[in-house]
């Protein structure tokens, strides 16, 4: 399914509807919005560590600024990084390959869940613009903060928020659209539910988990709109409505959210872990049940944010128990995932890193969310950087572990270049080994009392000690080594891209459909679409000599419960790849 | 212009059309939406005494021949889809018109209850009963346009013979519309 | 019009034979609300609502001879919606508790209707309603 006919650099670059582009426009979208929500931490954390200073490429922070910058790093991490990275950008590039079809099934709406996710982020940028600057009301917008503008103090930024996000919703509505959809029925002939790559599985059941849980948001978030326009009472209780209202419309959506951006990069993590240590992926339907647990139980845990809220307390203890039970199945995970590995053969390739150091860092993210789950422990916990270190062990794993994982994996399919694994490995080590000094600071400023969203600490005489000064400098020291070592991952790409040497078609020896398309692929991903015949994770099977078997070449399916093992059948393929 | 629909848009692993598999989806993100605004009304409707009494000043009236004039426009599309299943194509636009003109009324059944509702003094913040009112409906009503207007870009398909299948897609849009308003209705105009 | 046998039904007077009984039960629904009984009232609004939605969603929507598959999903979503109100709902709908202040006041009958002259199109201010702006 070719063109013959020419497209013009706007019908190819900007308008296409085909699915690799658009992806790629999200990832770099994504990428860029990532850059000004690394700025605005940069810039926050230099005010904490030394107060009063005046910011290198900033200035000096005033109370109001430093508001805006914590509230906008958080929105556009998780709104305008993670999700559209995660997501919509791997979703868009991977899905249609690993399925084998040539597109989305809805690729005009594609296109235009792009240009609306565009628009989003361009609101939000100009909210940075206006009079008084962007939102300072923390992402989660908590009324009366967030409704009035007599105490926000952003009359015109809060709305622009409250506009840009709510724009992002639509675009990853119709987005998460396309993506279910195509999943469910343009499926390559022979691939039925168990032949899926688990990648497809997390991000279509992402979506879906995103779309059920938004809804009650949207429509709070037009409530919310008014009244900070129109001056309704939607949320004042004084006028008859109720602040506590938005709390659990906002968190009947947070909670799912997270695990909308965990499914994604636990996707990734199995399949890289599966192709390197070369061993079947261990318990799939385990792992496809436990995501399905994991998403229906993500419906019941919202109020375990609210806990010091004033919410009835017969029903805080109702949410400690799901949160607690929620752990058991993301436990199941690990466990499944750490059994993948053991007696596989290992490669440590640069992709291979990121998978491991995902399964390290979020168990450390997910035992310390134990600790906020229990009501009690809560009541102390809540509000202090403990919350903020225990999502930051969630999220960075997530976010920008699960993010390099996946683009240094699939780089070669996606630019049809091999990256340097040398220059891969110095990032890995320079972001992972600061990240952890960056949060472990940040544990026991918690622990000891430090509370969150404050501007400047040396007004607190309990938190102004010698010692709580040290661990804060050491935090952003390391952020700022972190933030270093991403140039190593730009020169990279940019140096991968600028040389001549292209990338064999499967590099990893992967059994995933998506190898068997050029790389990169084109427009219509294979002259011949392909067809499955047994699942995505056998590799080292017994009855071949070849250590993989991929899922597009004619056989017997050994899931089959009529196959018939035997001596290889295959013509024992030698990888000429020196680094399997 | 270049635009080709890819294979995978007619593949079907499922059994279901893939534009009706879509619709499905879209259905089960508005009905969190409006089911949403809906639970929210009713946790304060239930706890507020005195918003039975805020609701008796709505037009009861009105919201039934809109209802009415909603069922009537669900008739229509669904006669619109029959016919297209059979390749009816005039007959497919001609319901589909109808149906189109059913918003229409119901449009300017409700602007009508606007302006009489708001010169009487009855508007969005007058109280919280009121700012739901006008949100719900509100929201609704741009769900009727939108539906409006997606169903006159289909019917100028449907003239020339194209895209068939979208009249039971739209079809189903519609009727989800309708049974907003079925439940909106009794909730803002019923109850007193 | 053609019958097919994988279908129901598919004439349109069997559409319009729906379209009559939703019509029907949209008059006893108005109706209801006449005869003064408040519980009947609620029968006939609610109970006949979505007695409605489901005729519009069975033979409109042809939700009946659909795959399961959307049924499942339309359910899931409703359950979701319930979850929700149980979940919200000890919180909203809590009139007092220990230490509230009662900011709001609420409306008796006669400062829920507006009361205005001869003349229409005023915007007097109601003072009684409950409504309030910005800070104070």
């Amino acid at each position: 399914m070719s063109h013959a006919h020419e497209m013009s650099f706007w019908e190819k670059y900007v308008f296409s509807t085909d699915h690799k582009v658009i992806g790629l426009q999200y990832m770099f979208t994504g990428i860029f919005m990532a850059i000004i929500g690394g700025f605005f931490v940069y810039v926050f954390r230099m005010q904490l560590a030394f107060p009063g200073i005046s910011v290198p490429g900033y200035g000096e922070v005033t109370p109001l600024a430093y508001n805006s910058l914590v509230t906008n790093h958080g929105t556009i991490m998780i709104f305008w990084f993670a999700m559209p990275v995660l997501i919509a950008a791997f979703g868009n590039l991977l899905i249609p390959l690993m399925i084998g079809c040539d597109d989305m099934v809805f690729p005009r709406i594609n296109r235009l869940s792009y240009q609306i996710f565009l628009l989003s982020a361009i609101v939000l940028i100009a909210s940075f613009f206006v009079p008084n600057g962007g939102f300072g009301g923390a992402w989660t917008a908590y009324p009366p903060l967030s409704a009035n503008a007599a105490y926000n103090a952003t009359p015109l930024g809060a709305p622009m928020w409250l506009i840009a996000v709510a724009l992002e919703f639509v675009a990853f509505l119709l987005g998460g659209i396309n993506f279910i959809t195509t999943l469910m029925n343009a499926r390559a002939p022979g691939m039925t539910m168990y032949k899926i790559p688990i990648v497809c599985w997390m991000i279509v059941i992402a979506s879906i988990l995103f779309m059920l849980s938004v809804g009650p948001l949207i429509a709070g978030a037009v409530m919310l709109l008014f009244d900070q326009t129109l001056g309704t009472s939607f949320y004042n209780a004084a006028g008859g409505g109720d602040p506590l209202l938005w709390q659990h419309l906002f968190w009947f959506f947070g909670h799912p959210e997270v695990y909308v951006v965990l499914l994604p990069s636990l996707g990734i993590v199995a399949d890289i872990m599966a192709v390197f240590s070369r061993k079947k992926l261990f318990g799939y339907k385990t792992i496809l049940y436990s995501v399905f647990a994991t998403g229906i139980l993500s419906f019941v845990v919202w109020a375990h944010h609210q806990f010091i809220a004033g919410i009835d307390p017969r029903m805080a203890n109702l949410f400690v128990i799901t949160t607690l039970l929620i752990s058991v199945p993301i436990a199941e995970l690990c466990f499944v995932y750490i059994a993948t590995l053991y007696g596989g053969s290992i490669t440590f390739s640069t992709p291979m890193l990121w998978a491991l150091s995902f399964l390290v860092e979020f168990l450390i993210g997910g035992v310390t969310g134990i600790f906020l789950g229990a009501s009690g422990a809560d009541v102390y916990f809540h509000d202090t950087y403990f919350v903020v270190a225990h999502f930051h062990y969630t999220f960075v794993p997530i976010a920008i572990i699960g993010f390099y994982a996946g683009i240094t994996f699939w780089f070669p399919k996606i630019f049809g270049k091999m990256l340097s694994d040398r220059l891969g490995r110095i990032h890995f080590w320079g972001t992972i080994i600061p990240f952890n000094f960056i949060f472990i600071p940040l544990f026991i400023l918690g622990t000891a009392g430090q509370h969150r969203r404050i501007w400047n600490y040396e007004h607190f005489r309990d938190l102004a000690s010698p010692e709580f000064y040290n661990l804060r400098v050491i935090a952003t020291v390391s952020l700022l080594i972190m933030i270093s070592f991403q140039f190593v991952f730009v020169f990279n790409f940019i140096k991968t891209m600028r040389s001549k040497k292209k990338a064999p078609k499967n590099p990893w020896n992967s059994n995933t459909l998506e190898w068997t398309a050029d790389s990169p692929p084109p427009h219509g991903n294979w002259p011949v679409l392909p067809t499955c015949y047994r699942g995505p994770y056998e590799y080292n099977h017994p009855d071949r000599e070849s250590d993989f078997w991929p899922q597009n070449e004619p056989g017997p399916d050994p899931a089959d419960p009529d196959y018939k093992s035997g001596p290889a059948t295959d013509s024992g393929f030698q990888s000429t790849n020196p680094n399997l | 212009m270049s635009f080709q629909v890819p294979i995978a848009t007619n593949r079907s692993s499922t059994g279901i059309p893939t534009s009706r598999l879509g619709v499905w989806w879209v259905l089960a993100s508005e009905i969190v939406i409006f089911g949403g605004l809906i639970m929210c009304y009713l946790m304060f409707r239930l706890h507020h005494e005195s918003w039975s009494f805020e609701a008796e000043h709505t037009n009861p009236w009105a919201g039934g021949f809109n209802t009415f004039v909603l069922l009537t426009s669900s008739l229509f599309v669904v006669l619109a889809h029959q016919a297209a299943e059979v390749k009816d194509t005039v007959k497919s636009v001609r319901y589909i018109w109808y149906t189109i003109f059913g918003g229409f009324v119901f449009m300017a059944v409700k602007a009508y209850e606007y302006t009489t509702e708001i010169m009487h003094g009855y508007t969005m913040f007058k109280s919280v009963f009121w700012s739901f009112y006008y949100t719900a409906t509100g929201i609704h009503g741009f769900h009727v346009m939108a539906g409006m207007f997606i169903m006159w870009m289909i019917s100028r398909d449907v003239k020339k013979g194209k895209n068939l299948h979208r009249v039971e897609v739209i079809g189903i849009y519609w009727h989800f519309v309708d049974v907003v308003w079925i439940f909106l209705f009794p909730l803002l105009y019923i109850a007193k | 019009m053609s019958d097919s046998e994988e279908h129901h039904d598919h004439s349109p007077g069997r559409y319009i034979k729906i379209w009559a009984i939703l019509l029907v039960l949209l008059g006893v629904s108005i109706l209801g609300p006449l005869i003064g009984i408040k519980w009947l009232t609620l029968i006939t609004a609610f109970g006949i609502a979505i007695v409605k939605a489901g005729m519009v969603c069975a033979y409109f929507m042809h939700l009946n001879i659909e795959k399961k598959v959307a049924w499942y999903l339309l359910t899931a979503t409703l359950l979701l919606l319930l979850v929700f109100f149980t979940g919200v709902a000890p919180d909203v709908m809590k009139p007092t508790g220990q230490n509230w202040r009662q900011l709001y006041h609420e409306p008796t009958r006669e400062e829920s209707a507006v009361h205005h002259d001869e003349d229409h199109g005023d915007d007097d201010a109601h003072e009684e309603e409950g409504h309030s702006e910005a800070a104070h």
